[in-house]
């Protein structure tokens, strides 16, 4: 199988998000970044799914220079390629719309399998943690021509002579909807989809020495323009502390009484 | 949260990791009252390096102090139950590594620290996956031990809740401390305003920003120290343990491994210096996981990878590495602590710099200093107070900082002299001696000739010895002794201008002087005082020289090394009303000393002046015209020869060294160091050196010091002197003789070089009845005796001339002789050379 | 792209993309609705026309008046029966090329943001997700505020296109009737989709459904664990509780991480959104990601031995300790009270 992974460069914070003095960005100073949380687990799966039907996994990601660490990573926990997507214009926490992403991204994937084959199977994360903007990867299969499925919590790659499809499942309100796609396809994925593994020492010694392919593509903005930003009102609390310890336990039924849930 | 939030308190402490935990439990236990504690972040883990340390204690310490923290430490984690031994070995890759683990056995044996050498296959039974091939050995100390440090922080503090003695209140930061007339009055807080009495610092990475709330410095750096968890690992699993198996320093790559459960933590000191100001380190609200837990920076650990992999192959290459950091701790210039009062601000305590291993004995040694004036364990190296005020700022500790970190797990020479920050302070004719080929160590952070390379051929007229191995002659040269031949056969000239100079004026100067120092001050204008001054213990605070230059003036003159604390003991003892008035003149003045049977021929032809023995007695201080230049000259030496201490303005002083050269010239005057000056002249004398011989932990008595009467007047630890001359020492300084180098491992001479073990002829450390070890304080040559000479104290029974004993050094045993018990010197036991 | 040239004419509809599974609404469904209305109050557009996708959903037109709508269109095709993500997305493609709205809004579902990504993917204009504010109109832009970081960092955007199409954040929008508009009867139309080959290719081809029974979503009571918990087998008192009252167990991110819970625990940016009467937080410091998953819950109670932990900080009620003291007396009071014997000791 081929598979492609793309993920994003995205900031690890902690509780509280600091902004620039313009707010015009996150204040990543103190901040360390990650793959997010998502395209994690689509980097373990592709993983996974090579493990099992044999072939290659890829990874690509549009970003800054530094957008280099996670493709680095991936190739720590086992991916074997990395293409690096990029542009002078990306640099620190710089992103580009959604729509811009998608058309870099489509125009890399076909310059690839012109020359390397079509991908089985392109993994993207459902939405990015921070911009969280749930289009990507829809877009990319759209300029493709592939079925694109959203959500999807478990994959099956199916071997069955003739067609190759893939089972993917994803959560409902009573328990899971299942999708058939035919490959080549493009799916969406959510945390949980498996649990990610972590890097060996060989893994990261190996993914300093790995080659990473690089692109370089012009920006086309797309009608999603972001001016600045502001952080979400922290609610006001007055916080009524109800005890310490087990000496605290009636007081806490008590409130349970009270809320009508005893 | 926080109700009820005082508005004054006896003691403010700020900081809740194990260190300011320690000081609020150790100060109710010592009985002060009404403290209250204030954290910035949440209990137990306010997020300070204290919460992610690896908790881990390896007691064996070359210094004295630190060791004495350290053990001091693990005893009080042990009565906690806090104490988990797992035992550590500390492996060696190269010779020269393992030639440091001998050397890490005498400091074992010093301190009373069960240890041993172990050998590739022993390695390899106590931790099974190390891949031994590697490795030529090992340091095994079986009490290693890890803490928990947490815990023992909630310990103390519940201790000092249950005597009533504190309050503590997380989530209050401090926004500014409040100074008036030099002294502390007030913390202000975001929870509101506490007036104390004295405030305490024990806030690790954050003291540069807290310190210049209070207008002063606390001279260290934030600095990272990378650390990953790699698991899940079968074999520490199945362990069943936290810790099963020892805890692993591989110390020529800088890196420790140590199990925690099923993961295995590595630790590295490796990389390059990384530094943060205090005022970047992020709030808790913007850190992931906590403030001084900041994102790896991955490339910065591979090399240390590839070499964990090489050492523990089996197990670390298939394991995750599911946790890593850029943890952050604080470093010092010289890489010790920083605990004592501030010097600039009254009031002001600092308990900085500490790591998990001397924490509990770092509180125990600042609550004691709070409480009596003076701690228990002598705090020479880590008092606050020992910094020049160039030494204090932000560029100093970065350059030094990061000359020392990657030598955390290092091999540093008891000689070893700085790369960084040189050239700082020069004497002003520094040219003169660098045209003279002076290799120059620092004291003070003053270039100071230690030798000259233009004595060289001195070496074979003198048919001076060299010294085979190569430890042995690090940091040394033979030409060292050459000068000193040189210099007792006809005349040497020594730069001293690091030397520090004080001055004391005013009315209430007697009577000043005379409460702080042991002997009379009381003396004749233009008679000198050699003088101990003492703590409140009896034990030295320091040792100097007085000049009564008037009725009221005095000049005072201090070792380089010793000269900040002692002006902050001056000026922390100077009375209230202004009667006495202090100067630091270090700069303005420098000191040349010339010295040699020739020397009062050479001055005779710089001066007019009367220089004969009895125009010019020794010990006095006469100022005398070099030409036209008023310079005045002290007749002393601690060389033991003939001569003149010089003190010129440092205007004149280009000059000054000229006419003396030139003078010299006629008698074949040699430049001479300070490897003559500190160490061969001295030791030959017998002549005690604060820092070496002389601390705070040995008495006047014992040092061999004391005078035949006590003066009538009160002074600084009179009535613990009193109680010494009473009593029987425990001890006596003597000097040993060396009677024979040959190594029976390496078939060559060694000499030492300090800080060995003295011990009887079955190898036994040699313990006081107050619990000291015999432990050599100044080893070096003495030329004109011919002999290698050692200094330690002695308990009664072997502080006999002619006792034979053995010295235990890099783990070979040579034989030594008591050659004098007490003070008299070896070489012209008379002193007539000095005092013809 | 194509954006609004000058003179160019869009209608002043507003389309609302109705969800439902089969017929079934979804809690958030009329929400759609109330951004249509916050549009309208904006100034962009002037009517509200509700979109009814498949003909399982024709039973509902009769709801919407009372919402604001005043016409209602029902499209439909064999391929439009159940859901399917790109059917869907086609149909409101051909719906806008055909009807060309100033905007077409949907909640920000799963299923929202689906179908709003295929149909502005084929229209190729863009399409902003989880906006919670319209606070400006231009002449050929809304400038909107969206969610980051699952809600905790606002973005101020523009968005620009010949349609703005844009998903509304759950619970930001009003999902009441409106006041004005009881009594009206919409306009109702009918419209067969054109839909091509690709239409059928993403669709669902099974169900499975789970016991029935209390889940995280759902329940009233959710006692949580995070990093203080310690280990997988440190659940077992808050799945007590948990059971006791009816409620399910959730965790942190740190928690799946570890292995100790599975994802399907999770509270959070990455797992579910909880809105409980109770969450109760044991040892969960209160990292931004895991509080925008819960911060829609009625009442929280945090349990944390860190009496300044974020999550104490934010939180209504708080007990300071170890939470695995606190629990088992919990549970203890809980029996007494209700007159039950504690079940024997293991």
């Amino acid at each position: 199988m081929r598979i492609l992974v793309c993920v994003k460069r995205v900031p690890a914070p902690g509780a509280h998000i600091t902004l620039t003095a313009d707010r015009a960005a996150i204040d990543t100073k103190n901040l360390g970044f990650t793959t997010s949380p998502h395209e994690e687990c689509a980097v373990e799966e592709a993983i996974r799914l090579v493990d099992i039907h044999g072939g290659e996994a890829t990874v690509m990601t549009l970003g800054p220079a530094e957008a280099d660490e996670q493709l680095r990573y991936a190739v720590s926990v086992g991916i074997v390629k990395a293409v690096h997507v990029t542009h002078p214009s990306l640099t620190g926490e710089a992103d580009w719309d959604p729509q811009a992403t998608a058309r870099a991204l489509a125009e890399v994937i076909s310059r690839i399998e012109a020359a390397d084959g079509v991908f089985d199977l392109i993994l993207f994360g459902n939405e990015s943690a921070d911009a969280g903007g749930f289009q990507v990867g829809v877009r990319v299969a759209h300029t493709l021509g592939r079925p694109v499925v959203n959500g999807i919590k478990a994959i099956d790659v199916g071997d069955s002579p003739g067609e190759r499809t893939v089972t993917a499942k994803r959560e409902s309100a009573s328990g899971f909807e299942v999708y058939s796609l035919a490959l080549p396809a493009v799916l969406g994925v959510k945390e949980g989809l498996n649990l990610p593994r972590y890097p060996t020492l060989p893994g990261r010694l190996k993914s300093k020495r790995a080659e990473v392919a690089i692109h370089t593509i012009e920006p086309v903005p797309g009608g999603l323009l972001t001016e600045h930003f502001a952080n979400a009102a922290d609610p006001v609390v007055n916080t009524t502390v109800l005890g310490s310890g087990s000496a605290a336990a009636p007081a806490i039924v008590d409130l349970i009484e009270r809320l009508g849930l005893l | 949260m926080n109700n009820d939030f005082p508005t004054t308190a006896k003691v403010i402490v700020i900081g809740a990791g194990i260190v300011g935990n320690g000081v609020v439990g150790h100060l109710a236990q010592l009985g002060w009252r009404n403290i209250v504690q204030v954290d910035k972040g949440p209990l137990p883990n306010p997020g300070g390096s204290t919460g992610h340390a690896s908790n881990f204690i390896f007691p064996v310490d070359h210094n004295r102090e630190m060791a004495a923290l350290n053990l001091d430490s693990q005893r009080q984690y042990i009565e906690m139950g806090v104490n988990t031994e797992c035992g550590g070995i500390e492996i060696a890759r190269t010779p020269q590594r393992m030639e440091e683990l001998r050397r890490r056995m005498v400091s074992a044996k010093n301190w009373g620290i069960p240890a041993r050498l172990v050998t590739p296959a022993e390695i390899k039974e106590m931790v099974p996956f190390i891949n031994t091939e590697i490795l030529l050995g090992g340091f095994y100390t079986p009490s290693v031990s890890v803490v928990d440090s947490l815990r023992a922080g909630t310990i103390f503090r519940e201790q000092a809740q249950a005597l009533g003695a504190l309050q503590t209140f997380a989530n209050v930061e401090v926004s500014d401390i409040e100074v008036t007339d030099g002294r502390v009055t007030a913390v202000v807080t975001d929870h509101g305003r506490v007036e104390a009495d004295h405030v305490v610092i024990c806030v690790g990475v954050w003291a540069p920003k807290l310190a210049a709330m209070a207008g002063t410095q606390i001279p260290l750096t934030p600095a990272v120290h990378q650390m990953i968890d790699v698991g899940p690992i079968q074999v520490l699993e199945e362990s069943g343990k936290e810790l099963g198996f020892p805890i692993i320093r591989d110390m020529d790559t800088f890196c420790y491994e140590r199990q925690s459960a099923g993961s295995m933590e590595v630790g590295s000191y490796a990389h390059r210096p990384i530094f943060i100001a205090a005022e970047e380190i992020p709030s808790i609200k913007e850190s992931r996981l906590s403030p001084t837990e900041l994102p790896i920076t991955m490339d910065d650990f591979d090399p240390q990878l590839e070499q964990a992999l090489e050492l523990m192959p089996e197990i670390l290459g298939t394991a995750e590495i599911k946790y890593a950091i850029n943890g952050l701790l604080s470093l010092t210039p010289d890489g010790f602590p920083l605990i004592g009062e501030v010097p600039d601000v009254r009031g002001l305590w600092s308990a900085c710099a500490i790591w998990i291993k001397e924490g509990p004995g770092a509180a125990r040694m600042l609550a004691e200093w709070m409480t009596h004036g003076q701690p228990e364990v002598d705090p020479h190296h880590s008092d606050i107070a020992r910094f020049y005020p160039y030494a204090r700022n932000d560029s100093h500790v970065r350059a030094r900082c990061a000359e020392h970190y990657q030598k955390t797990y290092g091999i540093i020479h008891p000689r070893e002299q700085w790369a960084s920050e040189r050239g700082v302070r020069t004497a002003p004719y520094h040219d003169r001696t660098e045209a003279l080929g002076a290799v120059y160590f620092l004291a003070g952070g003053m270039e100071r000739p230690h030798w000259y390379e233009s004595n060289a051929g001195l070496v074979d007229t003198f048919g001076v010895q060299d010294r085979p191995h190569e430890w042995d002659r690090r940091w040394w040269s033979p030409i060292i002794d050459a000068e000193h031949l040189a210099m007792k056969d006809s005349v040497g000239m020594v730069d001293l201008a690091p030397f520090v100079v004080f001055e004391f004026s005013g009315a209430g100067t007697v009577d000043y002087l005379q409460r702080l120092a042991v002997n009379n001050v009381d003396v004749a204008v233009g008679k000198s005082i050699y003088t101990p001054l003492l703590d409140v213990n009896g034990g030295f605070r320091t040792d100097l020289t007085m000049l009564r230059l008037g009725e009221t003036t005095y000049r005072v003159m201090t070792g380089a090394f010793d000269g900040p604390r002692d002006a902050f003991w001056f000026r922390k003892h100077l009375p209230g009303d202004g009667s006495v008035h202090f100067q630091d003149l270090t700069s303005a003045y420098v000191t040349i000393g010339l010295w040699g049977p020739n020397a009062r021929s050479v001055m005779e032809t710089l001066t007019a002046s009367d220089v004969s023995n009895e125009g010019f007695l020794y010990g006095t201080t006469q100022e005398v015209l070099f030409g036209s230049i008023p310079v005045r000259l002290f007749r002393i030496s601690y060389v033991g020869e003939l001569g003149w201490e010089i003190y010129a303005l440092t205007e004149n002083a280009r000059a000054v060294w000229d006419k003396v050269a030139s003078a010299g010239q006629a008698f074949g005057m040699v430049p001479v160091g300070a490897g003559v000056y500190g160490t061969t002249g001295r030791l030959e004398k017998g002549y005690r050196l604060m820092g070496s011989e002389l601390d705070g932990e040995y008495t006047v008595v014992e040092a061999g010091l004391a005078r035949p009467k006590v003066k009538a007047a009160d002074f600084s630890g009179k009535q613990a002197y009193l109680a010494h001359r009473a009593e029987e020492p425990a001890a006596t300084l003597c000097s040993l003789t060396v009677e024979d180098h040959l190594s029976r491992r390496d078939g060559i001479n060694r000499y030492m070089v300090g800080g060995e073990t003295i011990t009887t002829l079955d190898g036994d450390r040699i313990v006081d009845r107050k619990g000291r070890v015999s432990v050599v304080t100044t080893a070096g040559s003495g030329p004109s005796v011919g002999k290698f000479l050692l200094l330690a104290y002695l308990p009664p029974d072997h502080a006999i001339v002619g006792t034979d004993l053995q010295v235990y050094y890099m783990d070979e045993y040579y034989p030594v002789k008591v050659v004098v018990a007490g003070a008299t010197p070896l070489y012209d036991p008379t002193d007539a050379r000095m005092k013809s | 792209m194509n954006s609004v040239r000058p003179g160019e004419i869009r209608t002043g509809e507003v389309m609302a993309i109705v969800e439902h599974d089969r017929g079934v609404t979804a809690d958030v469904t009329y929400q759609a609705l109330g951004l249509a209305r916050s549009l309208l109050a904006a100034g962009v557009g002037s009517s509200i026309t509700a979109v009814l996708i498949g003909a399982e959903a024709d039973g509902l037109a009769a709801d919407f008046c009372v919402y604001g709508a005043t016409a209602i269109v029902q499209v439909h095709h064999a391929e439009l029966k159940d859901y399917a993500p790109e059917a869907w997305g086609e149909a409101i493609s051909g719906l806008v090329a055909s009807r060309r709205p100033v905007a077409v809004v949907a909640i920000g579902t799963d299923r929202g943001n689906e179908v709003l990504a295929y149909a502005s993917a084929r229209l190729d204009v863009a399409f902003a997700a989880n906006v919670i504010e319209i606070t400006a109109v231009g002449e050929a832009s809304v400038s909107l505020t969206r969610l980051r970081w699952g809600g905790s960092l606002l973005e101020q955007s523009r968005l620009i296109g010949s349609t703005y199409i844009l998903s509304g954040a759950a619970h930001a929008f009003d999902g009441e009737p409106s006041p004005d508009h009881v009594g009206a009867t919409p306009t109702t139309e009918i419209v067969d989709a054109t839909l091509s080959g690709n239409a059928a290719r993403t669709r669902i081809v099974d169900r499975v459904t789970l016991a029935a029974g209390i889940t995280l979503t759902t329940a009233p009571v959710v006692v949580s664990g995070g990093r203080g918990v310690g280990s997988a087998d440190g659940f077992s008192p808050l799945q007590e509780l948990a059971e006791l009252l009816g409620g399910a167990v959730g965790c942190s991110r740190v928690v799946t991480n570890n292995g100790w819970r599975p994802h399907s625990d999770q509270v959070g940016q990455t797992g579910k959104r909880v809105a409980p009467e109770l969450y109760i937080a044991c040892g969960i410091s209160g990292a931004i990601q895991h509080w925008v998953g819960m911060m829609a819950s009625k009442h929280v109670l945090a349990i944390n031995t860190d009496g300044d932990a974020n999550m104490v900080g934010k939180a209504e009620y708080a007990v300071i300790g170890d939470l695995h003291e606190i629990l088992p007396a919990v549970i203890e009071e809980i029996r007494k009270r209700r007159g039950q014997p504690a079940p024997p000791s293991v």
